[in-house]
C-alpha cells in the first residue's frame, strides 16, 4: 500500500476541487429538470461563498454559516424567479444578469473581510476508521460538506426517479403546458426548483471559501459556476454523471496545479485554461449525439411559460 | 340512452359567461347532458367551445353561471377537483410528457400516490377490457398519435368518470381506428357514463351522438337531434349561413406534368423519423394529387424533401417543369414557381413574433421582386400584405400586427393567401384546414381548385379524408414512409384508403410505385 501514499494527497485535493461542483451542479439539475435554466450559478455561488463566510466569521458556527450560504443562494435564486417564473423575462439574459448582479454584490458584502482568514471547516475523524491507511484519510476523514454532497446526489436521485413529487417536476420540465392542463402548478413548482438550486449553489460557494481556501476574495468562483452549468449538460441531466463529471473536472484542475508544481515547461495560463478547454471539448463530443440529449434533455428548458388557459 | 322525465342530468350548465379581455367568449351558454348521453358540442373556431369545456373541467373559472353535477350545484376550483367530482377530460393536443413511460404519464393524471406496480396492473387491465391495449413501459416519443390517445382516454377511465369530455378526438385516426374508438364510447355509454364530444366532423357526429349542442360566437344557438339533421344542416346552423361546397370543374387531364419524383429515398437524420423509400408520383398541371396518411408516416421528410430543406442525392429525383431540382435550396425552388404551405403554422409557416408584413416578405421576396438591391421594399412589401388580408380575408386589426396574434384559421388563410399570390406553377399544401372552421376550409378549398384550374400543380397532405375526396383528383396514401399508386377519385373508396394507411394492403407492387398515366 504504502507505494501509493503519494496519490493521498492527490487525491483529498480532487475531493476538495470537486464538492463545490457536486453541490452547484446537483442544484442546477433540478432547476434545469423542472424547465428553467439559470445562468446565474455563478452569482449564486459568489454570493453564498461571501454569506458563508461572515456568517462563519460573526458567529464561530459553521452549521449557521452553511445555513446562510444557502439562504442567501435562494434568495438570490427567488429574484432570479420572480424576474423570470412571475414576470416573464428572458431566463438567459436574466441568468446573465444574475451572475453579474452576484459578482458585484459579493464584493461589496466581502470588501471589510478580504484576507481575514477563518479555520478552515473540521474534518470528521471517525474513531478507528480514519487511521486506516490509503482510504483512512480518504473516506473516513472528510469534512461534513464533502459527505452531504454524496448524499445530496443520491437523495435527488431517489427524488426524481422514485417519488411522485419527482415525477411531477420532471413533468413540468418535459411540458409545462400539459402539466398545467392536468392541473399543476407549474409555476409554484418551478420557483421551488429553482431554489433548491440556489441553495445548493449557495452550499458549494460557501465549501470554497470555509473548506477549499478558508478565506474570501473576490471573484473566488473563478468561473466554477460555469462549469457547474456544463457539467450538467456533460452528465445528460442524469444525477449520478454529475457526480461523476464533477470529479472529472475537479481532477483536471488539480492535475493542472500539480504540473505546475512539478515545473512542466508550459505556460501556466495554458494550464489554467484546461478544465474550460476539456469542458468545451465534452460538450463538443456529447452535442454529436443529438438524440441522447434529447431523451433525457427537459424540453421545455429556458421556455417561457405563459399559463393561457 | 335511457332518458326519462324528469331524470336528473349528470351535468347542467346553467348561464354560464366567460368574458376575455376584448371579447365575450361564452355569453350566457345552457347545457344538460343526461347520464349515458352522447352529447355533441358544435360550433366554429372562437365559438367558445374550448372555453367552455376548460369551465367545466375547472381549468379556466366563469364569470358567471352555475355548473349543477347531478342535481347539486358544485364548484370546480381546479382539473384536481372536476377529475375527483368524477369528470374526465382527452385533449385535442394531447397534454402528454413525451420522454416519460406510458406508466409515469397516467400516474401524472391521477391524484395522491401511486403503487406504480398495481397501477401497471390496472392499466393492461382496463386498457384491454375496453379494447384500448397498451403497453405500459413503453416511452410515450416512441408511440404512434393513436396510441398516444388510448392513454389519454385509459387515464381517464382509470378514474372512473361519470362524464368524459373529448375534444376532437378523431383529428388524429385513421377510419378503423375511430370506428375502434366509437365502439369503446358506445359501450361507456351503455354502462351510464356521460360523453360531451366535441368534432369539426359532422358525418361522425350524426354516427354517434344522441344529442348536439350548437354554439356560435360564443352563443347557444340551439340544441338538436343530430341524427335528424343532415350535415350540411348542422354545419349551417354551426356558421350561420349556407354553406357551398367547393366547385370542381372537371379538369383536362391532359396538363403536361409539373412536378416529377422518380425513386426518392432519404433516410431520416433524426431518431424516430421515418425513411422515405423509392417514392414516386407526378403531378400534373391542373390537377390536385392528394396524399392520405396517418401522421408520422413520412409526410414530414417527404414534405421536407419536396420543399427544399432536406436535399436529395441525385438531383434527377425531382424534377420541376422538366428541371432536375433535387439538390437545390427552397430558395431556388421557389425561383422556378414552387410555393409550399407547411404543416405547421406558427413556427414553420410564419414566425410567430413577427408582422404580417416579415412574413409576407420572407416567403415572397423573390417572387414578389420585394428586393432592392439587398434593401427591403417596403411600400411593395405592405402592399403585397395588404393584397393577402384583402383577397384571403384575413381577419386581423392590421398588416403590422404578429403573426401569432392571429387566430389559427386566420393564420392559414393568410398564408395559404401568400403562396397563392405568388403564382405558383406547383404548390405544395400539408393539411391545408387542420384546426380551420367550415367557413374558412371552404374558402381555402375552393381557392386550391381556382389554382388547379388556372393550370398550376396542386399536392394536398391531408389527414382529413373528407377534405381530399372533397378536392382532390387522385389520391395516393403513404404509409411508412412508400407510397402507394395514385388513384382516381372514382376509383377507390374510404375503406380501401383506411387499410392503406393502416399499411397493410396495396404496397407491395414494386415498392409502392405510382404510375401515372
Amino acid at each position: 500500500m504504502s507505494g501509493f501514499d503519494w496519490m493521498v494527497p492527490v487525491i483529498l485535493t480532487v475531493i476538495t476541487a470537486a464538492t463545490p461542483l457536486v453541490f452547484a451542479g446537483i442544484g442546477e439539475l433540478v432547476t434545469e429538470k423542472s424547465g428553467v435554466l439559470n445562468l446565474g450559478v455563478e452569482g449564486m455561488m459568489l454570493v453564498g461563498a461571501v454569506s458563508g463566510f461572515i456568517a462563519a466569521l460573526v458567529t464561530g458556527n459553521y452549521f449557521l454559516a452553511v445555513c446562510a450560504a444557502a439562504f442567501a443562494g435562494a434568495v438570490m435564486a427567488f429574484l432570479f424567479g420572480v424576474l423570470t417564473l412571475s414576470l416573464m423575462a428572458n431566463q438567459v439574459a436574466t441568468g446573465l444578469a444574475l451572475t453579474l448582479f452576484g459578482v458585484g454584490l459579493s464584493a461589496l458584502m466581502g470588501q471589510e473581510f478580504v484576507g481575514e482568514p477563518v479555520t478552515a471547516l473540521s474534518k470528521l475523524n471517525i474513531a478507528g476508521l480514519s487511521d486506516l491507511p490509503f482510504i483512512g484519510p480518504i473516506l473516513f476523514a472528510q469534512d461534513a460538506l464533502v459527505y452531504l454532497s454524496f448524499a445530496m446526489v443520491a437523495i435527488v436521485s431517489w427524488f426524481l426517479y422514485k417519488t411522485k413529487a419527482g415525477l411531477v417536476l420532471r413533468a413540468v420540465g418535459d411540458s409545462h403546458d400539459a402539466a398545467h392542463s392536468i392541473g399543476y402548478p407549474v409555476i409554484a413548482i418551478r420557483y421551488l426548483a429553482v431554489m433548491f438550486g440556489g441553495a445548493m449553489s449557495g452550499i458549494g460557494g460557501a465549501y470554497l471559501s470555509l473548506a477549499y481556501t478558508p478565506m474570501w476574495a473576490e471573484n473566488m468562483t473563478a468561473g466554477r459556476g460555469w462549469i457547474a452549468l456544463a457539467l450538467i449538460v456533460f452528465a445528460t441531466w442524469k444525477p449520478g454523471l454529475v457526480l461523476v463529471g464533477a470529479y472529472m473536472f475537479g481532477g483536471i484542475t488539480i492535475l493542472q496545479l500539480h504540473a505546475q508544481a512539478a515545473g512542466l515547461n508550459v505556460p501556466s495560463q495554458v494550464l489554467s485554461m484546461l478544465p474550460y478547454l476539456a469542458t468545451i471539448l465534452v460538450l463538443v463530443l456529447i452535442s454529436k449525439d443529438e438524440s441522447r440529449i434529447r431523451k433525457h434533455a427537459p424540453a421545455c428548458i429556458g421556455k417561457i411559460f405563459h399559463p393561457a388557459a | 340512452m335511457n332518458e326519462t322525465e324528469g331524470a336528473v342530468p349528470q351535468l347542467e350548465l346553467r348561464g354560464i359567461t366567460k368574458a376575455y379581455p376584448g371579447c365575450l367568449a361564452n355569453d350566457h351558454i345552457d347545457l344538460k347532458i343526461m347520464p349515458g348521453e352522447i352529447h355533441a358540442l358544435l360550433g366554429e373556431n372562437g365559438a367558445g367551445k374550448s372555453t367552455l369545456v376548460k369551465i367545466i373541467y375547472g381549468v379556466l373559472q366563469a364569470d358567471d353561471g352555475d355548473i349543477i353535477w347531478a342535481g347539486t350545484p358544485v364548484a370546480i376550483a381546479n382539473p384536481h377537483s372536476a377529475r375527483k367530482t368524477g369528470i374526465g377530460m382527452v385533449f385535442q393536443h394531447f397534454s402528454l410528457f413525451e420522454a416519460m413511460t406510458v406508466t409515469e404519464n397516467i400516474a401524472l393524471g391521477m391524484s395522491g400516490r401511486q403503487d406504480m406496480k398495481v397501477l401497471e396492473r390496472d392499466i393492461v387491465q382496463v386498457s384491454n377490457s375496453y379494447g384500448l391495449p397498451l403497453e405500459p413501459n413503453r416511452q410515450v416519443h416512441t408511440l404512434s398519435v393513436g396510441e398516444k390517445q388510448r392513454i389519454e382516454i385509459v387515464r381517464c377511465l382509470l378514474q372512473k368518470p361519470k362524464l368524459l369530455i373529448m375534444d376532437e378526438p378523431t383529428s388524429v385516426l385513421t377510419p378503423q381506428e375511430a370506428e375502434k374508438m366509437f365502439e369503446t364510447l358506445r359501450r361507456l355509454s351503455d354502462e351510464g357514463v356521460s360523453i360531451l364530444y366535441i368534432s369539426h366532423k359532422l358525418d361522425e357526429i350524426k354516427a354517434l351522438c344522441h344529442k348536439a349542442t350548437i354554439l356560435r360566437g360564443g352563443k347557444y344557438i340551439s340544441e338538436c337531434d343530430p341524427t335528424q339533421e343532415t350535415a350540411k344542416s348542422l354545419a349551417e346552423m354551426m356558421i350561420g349561413t349556407n354553406l357551398q361546397a367547393p366547385e370542381h370543374h372537371e379538369t383536362s387531364k391532359g396538363g403536361r406534368v409539373r412536378l416529377k419524383v422518380r425513386n426518392l429515398s432519404i433516410d431520416a437524420d433524426v431518431e424516430f423519423g421515418i425513411n422515405l423509400s423509392a417514392i414516386n408520383f407526378d403531378v400534373r398541371g391542373g390537377e390536385i394529387l392528394g396524399i392520405a396518411g396517418v401522421a408520422g408516416n413520412g409526410q414530414i421528410e417527404l414534405l421536407a424533401a419536396l420543399s427544399g430543406e432536406t436535399t436529395s442525392r441525385d438531383a434527377e429525383t425531382i424534377t420541376l417543369d422538366d428541371k432536375a431540382v433535387g439538390q437545390l435550396g427552397p430558395n431556388s425552388r421557389r425561383d422556378l414557381g414552387l410555393a409550399f404551405v407547411p404543416e405547421d403554422r406558427l413556427g414553420h409557416g410564419s414566425v410567430p413574433e413577427m408582422m404580417l408584413t416579415e412574413n409576407a416578405f420572407l416567403s415572397g421576396f423573390r417572387r414578389m421582386s420585394l428586393l432592392n438591391g439587398g434593401f427591403i421594399n417596403n411600400g411593395g412589401t405592405s402592399d403585397y400584405a395588404s393584397d393577402i388580408v384583402q383577397k384571403f380575408d384575413v381577419r386581423t386589426p392590421g398588416i403590422y400586427h404578429t403573426a401569432n396574434s392571429l387566430s389559427g384559421g386566420n393564420l392559414q388563410k393568410f398564408i395559404v393567401g401568400r403562396e397563392v399570390l405568388q403564382k405558383p406553377n406547383v404548390i405544395i399544401v400539408a393539411h391545408p384546414t387542420w384546426g380551420v372552421d367550415a367557413g374558412a376550409a371552404a374558402f381555402i378549398h375552393q381557392t386550391l381548385i381556382d389554382l388547379a384550374e388556372n393550370g398550376a400543380a396542386v399536392l394536398v397532405v391531408s389527414q382529413d379524408l373528407d377534405e381530399l375526396f372533397a378536392i382532390s383528383d387522385r389520391i395516393a396514401v403513404i404509409a411508412e414512409g412508400r407510397l402507394s399508386v395514385g388513384r382516381e377519385l372514382s376509383e377507390i373508396t374510404i375503406e380501401e384508403i383506411g387499410l392503406l394507411m393502416g399499411g397493410t394492403q396495396g404496397m407491395g407492387e414494386a415498392g409502392g410505385v405510382s404510375d401515372v398515366a
